[in-house]
């Protein structure tokens, strides 16, 4: 089934997180809070302004996700990336180790 | 290179002060992200799809081996361990935090850089033929007029809120490296038939999704004239330029829509009542910035060096790296060498923090501290005495700065794409990782010769595709990456915007496309002479659709 997803970037770090159903933020998209209808995704998102005036997070938007039987999985591409915190490349420079995201 | 003064050093100083007050005004809550977003874009810092970018600008892609060492350690400190190189001469950090960019700043301002005008509807840093001072084609160094032109862009106020971006490029030479003719304004040296030398100034070139090859709207211009010239077309858009319309704001809209003729008597108008104002330029101010780009001291060595023929006559692997990676130099004895950052496997652009502290060594030990950045997101050494390039080689070799491709299939311009950028519709990077793998014998490549494949995640074209000779460019299909591919592009002397071959295609079907095209023209060259973009001009596209799509509907409904 088709559900979205509220998510945003951290405003310390940039990092990507989602809204949990604690009404929190996690960099894991796995705890993202599906919403199942227009009004309650819509009320969700209303709900992050707080955050925002908290200097919490950065541009929150609604995104697609699918629930699956294995969980919730992003899906679209850019989405996809998102979720998974790196670039989708094998880093073959760098060290990729002190600096992540958090 | 050019020194900061006194002038330059306290404005930069102020500039990282102010900003710092900036993000804790920020971090504090007085300042909302609307409100934050126009300054910190102001100091090169994006939100991108995982994090901040900061954007640093390398002024005409001129650099000292201790501004490469600064950036190492920022990647290191600050980052994780790398830099990505920018087909605009700059490098871009991927992964920095919001609270500590003032200090990255004030690291840069500590070696003369900072990330001023690289972001925002103003006058960027310019752009130059990364040979400046060194090409022996060169009518004269471009860098005293880049410089100049930084002078007085920098934090012009005129200018600080103009419709869109603006990009100036300028070149010294007579061969185009520095893609003049897809710049908003491009500035090419030229001597007049007296003798003397000036600009031909082009304007209203562009890449994005509506493609320009930039017409010539002056001829030939004296070079005292050159600030005010540029202060007239920036004047005749900043005021005549739309801002109803994002798509249609640069330069080129209006160029196209007023017509070139009527365009440039506009802008002539408004010359005519500036010219000999304050922008003149008085010959000592120009001897005065052409004294920091005065030659280093060069010996006097043989044109050919007895070392570097022995070594070539015994290591074909490096007579192939000569070939391909370095260039000859305009005084006897030296070479201009070009260090690949296109790996096989690697991102197009990007360096380690150790590679750029190894580069900025040799640079120190083998070409007078110098280097630049080249738009095909290279490095170069520009002053390397050719009995030194067979140990360059092998140092460079050691940290896999070494592949011979510079001008081939797999010296790839490529944007960051969707693994990285919040604007991409798709990545950039694992398709030029594709393709490196599939063309990865340096035999194959040469014997295909001089192509140019670019390749951008969105229409944006920052990474070229236009002016690729085969362009490949991503596009969204419901969610999903697709990738539509041109031919014909060339952003050389012979400037050319690529034409789309036929429906896009998915990101398995990528690299077997280019190889199909690399066939047909190896099949249809009449001699390896004719180049890519030669046989393509002659045969056209037909042959190549054939090939490509022939009766196969599979592919077909891939994205019309």
């Amino acid at each position: 089934m088709t559900v979205q997803i509220v998510t945003a970037n951290r405003l310390r770090d940039g990092a990507v997180v989602y809204l949990t159903a604690e009404r929190g933020w996690s960099e894991d998209f796995r705890a993202s809070l599906p919403l199942r209808d227009e009004a309650t995704a819509k009320a969700a998102l209303d709900g992050t302004a707080a955050d925002v005036k908290a200097r919490k997070v950065v541009g929150p938007y609604l995104a697609e996700a699918e629930e699956t039987p294995e969980g919730l999985k992003p899906n679209s591409a850019r989405e996809r990336i998102r979720a998974s915190r790196f670039p989708t490349i094998t880093p073959d420079v760098g060290s990729w180790t002190g600096r992540i995201a958090g | 290179m050019y020194r900061y003064d006194e002038f330059d050093a306290t404005f930069v100083a102020e500039r990282v002060k102010q900003f710092r007050g900036q993000v804790a005004r920020r971090l504090a809550g007085e300042l909302t992200e609307d409100e934050f977003r126009p300054l910190r874009l102001q100091n090169g810092l994006y939100l991108q799809l995982h994090a901040y970018m900061l954007r640093i600008a390398i002024p005409y892609g001129s650099l000292s081996s201790k501004q490469l060492r600064k950036l190492a350690f920022i990647a290191r400190r600050y980052d994780k361990g790398f830099g990505h190189f920018t087909t605009r001469q700059n490098i871009q950090f991927n992964w920095p935090h919001l609270d500590e960019i003032p200090d990255i700043l004030d690291h840069l301002a500590s070696v003369e850089m900072h990330a001023i005008q690289t972001s925002g509807n103003c006058i960027r840093d310019v752009t130059a033929d990364h040979f400046a001072g060194v090409a022996p084609d060169e009518v004269e160094d471009p860098r005293i007029w880049a410089e100049i032109i930084r002078q007085w862009s920098t934090l012009h106020p005129e200018f600080a809120f103009l419709p869109r971006k603006f990009k100036i490029a300028v070149t010294g030479a007579s061969h185009d490296r520095a893609a003049v003719k897809f710049h908003d304004i491009g500035l090419k040296m030229v001597r007049s038939e007296t003798g003397e030398v000036g600009f031909e100034v082009i304007v209203g070139g562009g890449m994005g999704r509506t493609p320009a090859i930039g017409p010539t709207i002056r001829a030939f211009l004296p070079k005292q004239h050159l600030l005010s010239y540029l202060e007239a077309v920036l004047r005749v858009y900043n005021l005549l330029g739309r801002r109803d319309n994002l798509y249609k704001a640069r330069i080129k809209i209006l160029v196209a829509a007023t017509g070139t003729q009527e365009f440039a008597r506009l802008v002539e108008e408004e010359w005519a009542r500036i010219k000999d104002g304050a922008l003149a330029l008085p010959a000592d101010e120009i001897d005065r910035i052409q004294r920091y780009f005065a030659p280093p001291q060069y010996e006097h060595l043989p044109a050919i060096s007895p070392e570097l023929e022995a070594a070539k006559l015994g290591n074909p692997e490096f007579a192939r790296w000569l070939r391909t990676n370095t260039h000859p130099h305009k005084v006897d004895g030296y070479s201009i060498v070009t260090v690949s950052l296109k790996p096989e496997g690697g991102a197009p652009g990007d360096a380690s923090a150790d590679q750029m502290d190894l580069v900025a060594d040799l640079a120190d030990e083998y070409s007078f501290k110098e280097l630049r950045v080249t738009h095909h997101q290279n490095l170069v050494l520009p002053n390397v005495r050719k009995q030194d390039l067979h140990a360059l080689w092998q140092r460079l070799a050691a940290v896999r700065l070494a592949q011979p491709n510079v001008g081939f299939l797999t010296d790839i311009i490529a944007c960051p794409g969707l693994d990285y950028c919040n604007l991409a519709n798709a990545r950039s990077i694992p398709i030029a990782q594709r393709i490196q793998r599939r063309f990865n014998d340096f035999r194959r490549l040469e014997e295909i010769g001089d192509l140019r494949l670019n390749i951008s995640g969105c229409i944006n074209a920052c990474g070229h595709h236009h002016a690729g000779n085969i362009g490949i460019l991503g596009v969204d299909k419901q969610g999903e990456e697709f990738y539509q591919i041109t031919l014909g592009g060339s952003s050389r002397d012979d400037s050319s915007i690529g034409k789309i071959v036929g429906p896009a295609f998915a990101i398995d079907q990528v690299a077997d496309a280019v190889e199909t095209i690399v066939n047909v023209y190896l099949e249809k060259r009449t001699s390896r002479d004719e180049r890519f973009l030669e046989t393509y001009r002659r045969i056209g596209l037909d042959p190549f659709k054939e090939k490509l799509y022939g009766n196969s509907q599979a592919r077909r409904p891939a994205a019309e």
